[in-house]
Formats: C-alpha cells, sequence, structure tokens
C-alpha cells in the first residue's frame, strides 16, 4: 500500500517479485542492489535457508529520486518460489503497489511458470487484488540459455493483459532496471489516479 | 485494489512522534516505533543511530504476519503480542489495529513495563490512525499532476 509522509515528504510503494523457484527473483533483487549507490538503497535482507533458497523473503529498499518534491522509496519484495513457501507467498503480497512476475525460459519450466502464475493470480484475489488492474510486468528471464523457448511463445503463454513483457538476463543485470522501470512507472501512474 | 493510499500529514506525523516520544521515556526505552503492517514504517523515536529501522520495520512485519499466519492455523485470530529476548536488548511488538508498534529496550527497562505503557497508549494510536486512514486522498494528493516527463526524470 502506497504509503506518503508529507512531513518527511516521502512516497513509500511496495513492489513485489514472483516467478517459480529458482527463476532469478533474488538475482534481480542483488542486480540492483549491486549496481546502485549505496546511497540510494538499503540493505538487502535476505531470509534464506543454509542453500541460499528463499525462505521467506528479500527485501531491500530503493529511492529512485524525487517527484513533485518528495522523494520516492521502492520497497522491492521476492517470494520464496518453491511451491509448499505458499503460506509465506500470501503473507508477502499484503499491500502490495505492483508485481514483477519474473518467468523461467528454459524449456523444462513452462509448467512450472504456468503454475506460479495461476498461484499468483489466486494469492492476489485471497489479498483482495485483481491481477487485470494491478501494475503488472512479465519479465522472461535466463536468455542466455540455450534451451530457451522462443520469447513471443513464451509471452503468449504468460501474457494477461498486454502487460509490458522485458526479456532478461537477470544475472548479468539485461533487462533488470527495464523490468523495474516499467512497474515503477505503473506505480506511480496509478498515484496520478488518486 | 483493495488499497488506498495512506496519506500522512504533518501534524499527524508530528502528534503521532509525540505519543511515540512520551511512551519511549514512559517505558524506558531505547526506541520506539510505529509500523503499518505492510511493512512500511510510519514514525519512530528514540536512540535510532545506526540502526537501520527499515529493515527493522519490514522484518517486524514480517515477524508479525508469519505469526499470525501461524494462528491462524491453531484457530486464533492474531497473536497480539511478540517478544523476543535477547541478552542485552529486547524487543517488544504490539498489534494496534493496521498498525505494529515497535519498542526496542535493555536493561533500564522490563518487558512488563513495556508490555503495559504499549498497551496505554495502543487506544489512543488506533484512534489516531482511524482518522488518517479516513482521510480524503483525491483532495491532497501531490501526484494528480504528475506527469509522464516527471515519471521519466526519475530513471534518466
Amino acid at each position: 500500500m502506497t504509503f506518503i509522509n508529507y512531513a518527511s515528504r516521502e512516497i513509500n510503494c511496495k513492489i513485489v517479485y514472483y516467478g517459480p523457484g529458482l527463476c532469478g527473483k533474488t538475482t534481480n533483487l542483488q542486480y540492483i542492489f549491486d549496481s546502485t549507490a549505496p546511497q540510494a538503497r538499503g540493505k538487502l535482507i535476505s531470509l534464506a535457508t543454509e542453500t541460499d533458497r528463499t525462505l521467506f523473503f528479500d527485501f531491500m529498499p530503493l529511492e529512485l529520486g524525487t517527484v513533485r518534491g518528495f522523494k520516492t522509496r521502492f520497497h522491492l519484495y521476492t517470494v520464496p518460489g518453491q511451491v509448499f513457501y505458499d503460506a509465506s507467498r500470501k503473507l508477502i503480497l499484503k499491500g502490495v503497489d505492483g508485481v514483477v512476475f519474473v518467468a523461467d525460459s528454459q524449456e523444462e519450466r513452462m509448467d512450472a511458470n504456468i503454475e506460479s502464475l495461476y498461484n499468483l493470480e489466486e494469492n492476489l484475489q485471497s489479498q483482495g487484488y485483481d491481477l487485470m488492474k494491478i501494475p503488472y510486468v512479465l519479465q522472461l528471464n535466463k536468455r542466455d540459455l540455450s534451451n530457451i523457448v522462443p520469447a513471443e511463445d513464451l509471452a503468449s503463454e504468460l501474457q494477461r493483459k498486454g502487460e509490458p513483457v522485458v526479456e532478461a538476463v537477470a544475472s548479468t543485470g539485461v533487462g533488470v532496471f527495464d523490468t523495474l522501470k516499467a512497474v515503477a512507472k505503473q506505480v506511480l501512474t496509478e498515484l496520478r489516479k488518486g | 485494489m483493495a488499497d488506498t493510499p495512506i496519506l500522512l500529514r504533518e501534524q499527524q506525523y508530528h502528534q503521532i512522534k509525540a505519543v511515540l516520544a512520551r511512551l519511549r521515556m514512559d517505558a524506558s526505552a531505547k526506541v520506539v516505533f510505529l509500523v503499518d503492517k505492510d511493512g512500511q514504517e510510519i514514525a519512530s523515536q528514540g536512540e535510532v543511530g545506526n540502526l537501520d529501522t527499515t529493515s527493522l520495520a519490514s522484518l517486524a512485519a514480517g515477524n508479525v504476519a508469519a505469526t499470525g499466519g501461524m494462528a491462524q492455523l491453531i484457530g486464533e485470530k492474531e497473536f497480539p503480542t511478540l517478544s523476543h529476548e535477547g541478552e542485552k536488548d529486547s524487543i517488544h511488538i504490539s498489534v494496534v489495529g493496521r498498525l505494529l508498534l515497535v519498542v526496542v529496550f535493555d536493561e533500564r527497562s522490563s518487558l512488563g513495563l513495556v508490555k503495559l505503557r504499549s498497551k496505554q497508549v495502543s487506544h489512543q494510536l488506533a484512534t489516531m490512525f482511524e482518522e488518517i486512514a479516513a482521510g480524503d486522498f483525491d483532495d491532497e494528493s501531490p501526484f494528480a499532476g504528475i506527469t509522464d516527463e516527471d515519471i521519466d526524470s526519475l530513471f534518466s
């Protein structure tokens, strides 16, 4: 939920990166963290297992700059992708302002993408949101691998409402900021509507 | 969309800060802060120093959300208070409607005192926040007039 503080002249928004296990949600955040000036971002908090799988969430606050005298801060979260962490995923969607769905482009992960996308729609609904109305971006990740589904096929399977589609290689940063920009723009545009 | 933005005006912010300052003194606490259940920090008061209150706010909300999920699994609505005791510093979190009141304290205080004082201000904070939540967003949104250029400028 967007929070506008007149006293500190700040606006805070929440963006959640969603997607199947090992699709690269944490890698997106890690790249943003590594390539952003320390004064523009806070710590990257990772609640992960001993094998670096996300257990609860990753979190990172990011300051983008000033609009009309208000500092715009985005709180970036990831969800745990593994199927059995569904209760945690629901909790993290509370108060969300925008969602990035990170799809794994590998052929063998197609079913996992579809299952995760259904799960996103369900969990958004359980929190009172509608995927068709919320700021939303589809990222096609891992485009550098050899065993990938063509981008057009992946998009036609996963695109829900004409949302922006960004091809990415999160590990090297390709498409990472384009994705963030696409969702942040939609969130701020929603604010304009009031 | 399920939620409308929370719009906190300057006067309301200072009222909240005053309540937190009093609580901090009465509870002999190090830091007191108020967090939205979604993890947004609303205001803090005390020896913040190098404390990363943004991360703490997010983790406190995650903590309450997780224990709230457990509560529902055993048939409870929620667990209204949470306490974590460390060797030196401890944290007490109380759920106040859609807010979390987080108190960080050390050996200068005690869990009993913090619980008592937190409970005493809970009602006041809940009432104040109801007024804030009922505020009219449309009238005063500073973003009603933002242009595509304003938004693009953030990414240039």
